[in-house]
């Protein structure tokens, strides 16, 4: 396989649009039609709107906001089940979508009858999809059950069988839908290393997903879709963090705001405002502030809060994130069941959490939020991402591999 | 698979071409999807059709003796008459009644898949056509056997068929198209079977409709004149009167043109009312 063409695997899309027509009822589109288009009895409803952005081959995007925020719309019109009515895309080579595995497949005729039809639908040839069969049984680990009906599958099988079919050819562009969150967490990775070779091999790569982690370690860049419109467009960790301050945020009149820390770092903080947290650091036990910590060191995150109104409840925690953004460790007063005094408005209060430093060798984030007690999407105070950083360095445990040290004891028995 | 999306007749022509291997599979996977589960699998195609022309031929002929009115023929022509009308028009019943729901049964795939659409209608004829050809194989075997072959004006059939299923394919795609957006296309499409099966002359013989209104609705059905040839050629071996095909042609390409105006119009909002 020869990926002879630069541009192969890039994506322009131009002021993309999707309107749809909403008659209130059907007797009203009747009346439209029998009009000749004369009389318009239809509302017009815009659920993607002037949408611009490229994709270079080899770029993985992901594609964030709420429900309704126009991500479907936008995959449908890539895909080209649904036609634009506004703006147009160029997308260089082919192009496989993983909106649903399994598409059109029958249950009565065989994996390797459903594969065959399922590629010839994607416009392969008949011989080009039979070559491909020996691919999709290897990769789907399937190979005799291949020749049994599909009612004998289990779903994780089909799941197997959808996601080979669908990838049996690297294409230029990988549009993904929330597909990878089905089948046993041994195919998951199977999957998401395959991906990741498509990638790099030079496919670009669409994904929506729900999952904060999962973008966040597969895309280089998000787009955050919001009624339609793409209101930002950033780094995927970036992207994040906005869209988490903003879905918090949702209810209060302000956006979020994003600082830059230098880089490609930001800082987003979101609230609304009646507690406000006016420092945050880390210190090591002599009290000390710094930035690095020995493995297994002692560390007190310490929060110094303000109360701008009187707050009968709050809540105060921390999250430490490792460098691609997953979380790693987080807690807070309410999880630790330890009871904070009630908030007065004007005075202020400290709060340490002091804690072993278990961690694997790198570089983390600290974020730090008061909200009610009840969950931080209602009532978010004040809620800064990234608020910090620092580094955890080898120290004089032993050497283990990951981000987490778990208490480990070898027993060796030998059998003489 | 190309995004730029195919517009006009010659678009259309084209994306069928490129995806003729897919219209061939599914209209296999379709033959072999109706036998499944049964122990004689696809000997059912020939055993069904099989049947019920025996059933006609011995009910009429045998059992009932019925002959055509006035006497005419022997009593095996009454079975064959009704044999010739109910066979075609089996033929034609099947292409539109499927045509009309193709999109809704399709909903899910057209919904997250992108292929031609046009290429679902094109599979129910196709697959109409191989159930019918099974058929008429079988027909045209049972005359040989009766020793009625009607001869060379056999091959009369070949431009009346293409002419109803040219109103067949156009009706369905406009009706196809029509209910997506409007559910209760199916519900008036029962109806109107039911009436156009009593206004062609399929059970009975066109002479003996005496009342005006019937024979001035029999007269508007473009069926009736493609009906009365196929009898013709059966039971006379007569070759169709090429004159009397003019309306049923006409009322075709009217249907055709209108049918695929109105998808060409009607599909780029399909997706979104499916």
């Amino acid at each position: 396989m020869t990926d002879s063409i630069a541009s192969a695997g890039s994506v322009n899309v131009y002021q993309l649009g999707k309107k749809y027509k909403r008659y209130r009822s059907h007797w009203s589109r009747l009346l439209e039609w029998m009009s000749w288009g004369h009389l318009q009895t239809h509302e017009e409803l815009w659920a993607l709107q002037g949408v611009s952005f490229s994709v270079a081959p080899g770029e993985a995007i992901g594609i964030v906001g709420q429900n309704g925020a126009g991500k479907s719309t936008l995959l449908k019109l890539l895909v080209g089940t649904t036609r634009p009515s506004q703006g147009y895309f160029e997308i260089d080579g082919d192009v496989a979508a993983l909106l649903e595995l399994g598409m059109g497949f029958h249950p009565e005729f065989t994996g390797e009858q459903n594969a065959l039809m399922s590629l010839q639908m994607m416009g392969r040839s008949r011989r080009e999809a039979i070559d491909l069969l020996v691919e999709i049984a290897e990769f789907s680990e399937l190979e005799e059950f291949l020749t049994q009906p599909l009612r004998t599958y289990s779903s994780g099988m089909q799941v197997r069988l959808g996601f080979a079919v669908a990838t049996a050819k690297r294409p230029d562009l990988l549009i993904v839908d929330e597909a990878l969150s089905v089948g046993d967490a041994y195919f998951q990775h199977k999957c998401i290393r395959r991906i990741r070779e498509f990638k790099n091999r030079g496919t670009a790569m669409l994904f929506v997903s729900h999952d904060p982690a999962a973008v966040k370690s597969l895309c280089d860049r998000a787009l955050l879709l919001d009624g339609g419109v793409l209101v930002r467009e950033g780094s995927a960790e970036a992207i994040l963090d906005y869209y988490n301050g903003m879905i918090a945020q949702r209810e209060k009149d302000h956006g979020p705001e994003q600082t830059s820390l230098g880089g490609r770092r930001l800082q987003t903080r979101s609230g609304d405002g009646k507690a406000i947290i006016l420092e945050v650091r880390m210190v090591d036990p002599s009290g000390r502030q710094v930035t690095s910590f020995t493995t297994g060191e002692s560390a007190a995150i310490v929060c110094r809060i303000q109360f701008v109104e009187d707050l009968a409840e709050y809540t105060v925690g921390f999250l430490i994130r490792d460098r691609l953004g997953n979380e790693v460790f987080g807690a807070n007063t309410s999880f630790l069941d330890v009871p904070v005094p009630p908030g007065r408005a004007d005075r202020e209060v400290e709060v340490s959490f002091n804690l072993d430093l278990n961690l694997g060798y790198g570089h983390y984030t600290l974020t730090v939020a008061v909200h009610a007690p009840a969950g931080h999407m209602e009532h978010n105070h004040d809620w800064i991402d990234n608020v910090l950083s620092f580094q955890v360095i080898p120290g004089d445990t032993y050497r283990f591999a990951g981000v987490a040290n778990l208490p480990v004891r070898v027993e060796i028995k030998d059998s003489r | 698979m190309s995004t730029v999306s195919r517009h006009g007749l010659v678009g259309m022509i084209q994306a069928l071409w490129l995806y003729r291997k897919f219209v061939f599979s599914m209209v296999g996977r379709e033959f072999r999807g109706r036998y499944f589960g049964s122990l004689l699998g696809v000997f059912w195609a020939v055993l069904t059709p099989l049947a019920t022309i025996l059933i006609y031929l011995v009910i009429f002929a045998a059992v009932l003796g019925a002959k055509l009115p006035g006497g005419r023929g022997d009593t095996l022509s009454y079975g064959l008459f009704l044999c010739t009308g109910i066979l075609s028009w089996t033929y034609f019943l099947e292409t539109v009644s499927k045509c009309q729901t193709v999109f809704l049964e399709y909903a899910n795939l057209l919904k997250k898949m992108s292929f031609p659409r046009i290429t679902l209608p094109v599979i129910v004829l196709l697959s109409a056509t191989l159930n019918f050809a099974l058929i008429a194989a079988l027909f045209l075997g049972i005359l040989l056997i009766l020793g009625r072959f009607p001869g060379p004006a056999i091959l009369g059939f070949l431009p009346l068929l293409l002419i109803q299923q040219g109103l067949a394919i156009g009706l369905g795609i406009l009706l196809g198209t029509l209910h997506v957006f409007f559910r209760d296309i199916g519900q008036i499409w029962t109806v109107v079977v039911n009436l156009w099966f009593w206004v062609t002359p399929i059970v009975y013989d066109i002479e003996i409709v005496k009342s005006d209104l019937a024979q001035r609705l029999i007269g508007l059905n473009p069926l009736t004149a493609l009906f009365l040839s196929y009898q013709r050629i059966v039971i006379h071996g007569s070759w169709p009167t090429w004159q009397d095909l003019e309306y049923p042609l006409i009322t075709a390409l009217l249907l055709l043109t209108v049918g695929l105006f109105t998808f060409r119009r009607l599909s780029p909002e399909m997706v979104d009312e499916l």
